[in-house]
């Protein structure tokens, strides 16, 4: 049951009006030092700002294949990513080439079932992968969530 | 029973009255949208006028079957997922699961990550208590505390979009250390961190502490004595505002928790006020175990013991719980020496301390018990699992 536990003091009127009026006072300004200093509000105006967004180095955005200075993608199609990941974002379709060597020919990446958690980077023995810095990922057409990875460079 | 209530179907949870207020008493839905319930929580409430005479939490609106997923995945695989069960400490979930794997396998870890993941947890600590603070003040009326909470708790998310790549799922620790030595500057921005949460934590006092309306709103609200806190397995801040001297911390120590000189506040009557105090003391002593922390950091050295290419618990049942923002998270692991476990068991701080709710709900105000609610400081994802 609820009620007022003795180790409480109830307060007077007059006390009541003290005491409110004093923290009315410094609620008011507390807010009022910070209408004084602008230099302090700390709200960021996205999406306005969309321009000078700045994320860390390390953030976790869509994965994606870069380049090497060759311009050809380090992936040998060993399919340690498509294990790593823990909602079977990733499909690799391997194919041969002309020296009937195993080699990759599309990397599926479902994004709508990534969980951005960068397990396939860390499992990647050649370094193929990588975390983009890309946001604001909504989209209404349902193929912007199949990404092949793998592309001609400069395209 | 009156003939009245014997013939209406009562909504699930609720026994026949027999308080002789079956004439006066309704049922009133609350949520799953409800602001005040934080997340998808339907609450159904028993009234007579503005007064409750009971409730029943219908959780499960954000079941995902994390538990069952775990079954079907690695341990490692399974280690990210827990950063959507309590998101708001999300590294005490992975620490959990980090240091069963250590123990089963034997694995060390480098002193140095040990530093970083202590330093990472109390950060979050701070975060997550920030937030409520804000949430609190936002659920008894105070919309502004909730853009102060914010303003800080954004800081210590910045450091962690740093640090670990992600401002919410961070899954950042690993069996063994943690996935990435911290940044040059990390230390640097620690110190900001602290300094700025000391200037908040006193700000937070004037606004909202020593504020006669929170005062008394909080007051003698939603008592909840020793022994129904223990028998419901309540933990973090609900158990310790009632008196009871419990902290995994400090009592079941973990990883270097027994290096740092700490207090475990505690509360007297176990009322709301009483669990925001000791929340706000929490904060102060998590600044304090981080001053020690940011001392004594091995200036270098590895943050991740040898990695294995696989993490195989060995048959057996594991158990290793920690202190959570919101109380004592663990994890129970049944294996069979397979890659896959058999079995993932979480336990949520969240559920038991919601279990409460009806105990000391009952006889309070409507607007109250959202008080209650806001003061037991629930995640829902956390309990839905
Ligand atoms: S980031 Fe995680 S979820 Fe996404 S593709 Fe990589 S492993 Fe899979
Ligand atoms: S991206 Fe890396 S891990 Fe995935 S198939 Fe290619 S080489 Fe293997």
């Amino acid at each position: 049951m609820s009620q007022h536990a003795p180790a409480y003091p109830r307060r007077s009127l007059a006390r009541y009006l003290i005491d409110a009026t004093k923290s009315l006072v410094t609620g008011l300004g507390i807010t009022g030092r910070y209408l004084a200093h602008p230099k302090e509000v700390v709200t960021r105006e996205y999406p306005d700002n969309r321009t000078q967004l700045r994320f860390a180095e390390r953030f976790r955005g869509p994965v994606t294949m870069p380049h090497d200075e060759a311009g050809e993608h380090r992936c040998t199609a060993c399919g340690l990513c498509e294990k790593a990941c823990p909602n079977g974002t990733i499909s690799i379709l391997a194919t041969r080439n002309l020296a009937d060597k195993r080699v990759l020919g599309q990397l599926v990446y479902h994004l709508g079932q990534c969980s951005f958690c960068g397990l396939c980077v860390e499992a990647c023995p050649f370094d193929a992968l990588r975390m983009s810095h890309e946001f604001e990922l909504a989209s209404d057409q349902k193929a912007d969530f199949e990404r092949v990875l793998n592309h001609k460079e400069g395209r | 029973m009156s003939a009245l209530e014997s013939s209406i179907v009562l909504p699930p949870g609720f026994e026949p009255a027999t308080d002789g207020r079956e004439g006066e008493a309704y049922y009133l839905n609350m949520g799953p949208q409800h602001p005040s319930t934080h997340g998808v929580l339907r609450l159904v409430v028993r009234l007579d006028g503005e007064t409750v005479l009971g409730v029943v939490p219908h959780p499960g609106y954000v079941h995902r079957g994390i538990e069952k997923m775990g079954e079907n995945m690695s341990v490692l695989q399974y280690l990210h997922h827990t950063d959507r069960l309590d998101y708001l400490s999300s590294l005490g979930n992975s620490l959990s699961i980090c240091l069963i794997v250590e123990r089963a396998l034997g694995l060390g870890v480098p002193e140095r990550a040990d530093y970083i993941r202590v330093i990472l947890c109390e950060l979050q600590r701070i975060a997550s208590h920030m937030l409520w603070w804000g949430v609190f003040g936002m659920d008894l009326g105070a919309i502004t505390t909730f853009f102060y909470g914010f303003r800080d708790h954004e800081l210590i998310t910045q450091l962690f979009e740093e640090v670990c790549g992600a401002r919410l799922t961070l899954n950042y620790f690993r069996p063994g250390g943690v996935a990435q030595d911290v940044p040059a500057d990390f230390l640097a921005k620690v110190q900001v961190i602290l300094e700025q949460t000391r200037r908040s934590l006193d700000e937070y006092d004037r606004l909202l502490t020593k504020n006669v309306i929170i005062q008394e709103r909080t007051h003698g609200i939603g008592v909840l004595p020793a022994a129904t806190a223990r028998s419901y397995g309540c933990s973090g801040a609900v158990l310790r505002a009632s008196g009871v001297d419990y902290d995994v911390r400090k009592h079941d120590s973990y990883s270097i928790y027994d290096r740092f000189a700490f207090d475990v506040p505690l509360g007297r009557n176990g009322d709301c006020f009483d669990r925001y105090e000791v929340r706000m003391r929490e904060m102060a002593q998590s600044v304090r175990i981080l001053e020690q922390a940011v001392a004594q950091f091995p200036a270098a050295g590895p943050w991740r013991s040898k990695e294995l290419p696989q993490y195989k618990l060995p048959a057996g049942s594991w158990f290793r719980w920690v202190e959570a923002a919101r109380g004592a998270f663990g994890t129970f692991i049944v294996s069979d020496g397979s890659l896959k476990p058999v079995r993932i068991k979480n336990r949520s701080p969240g559920f038991s301390n919601l279990s409460v709710l009806d105990e000391i709900a009952r006889g309070a105000k409507l607007a109250d018990l959202v008080t209650i609610l806001s003061s037991l400081d629930i995640v829902v994802p956390d309990i839905d699992r």
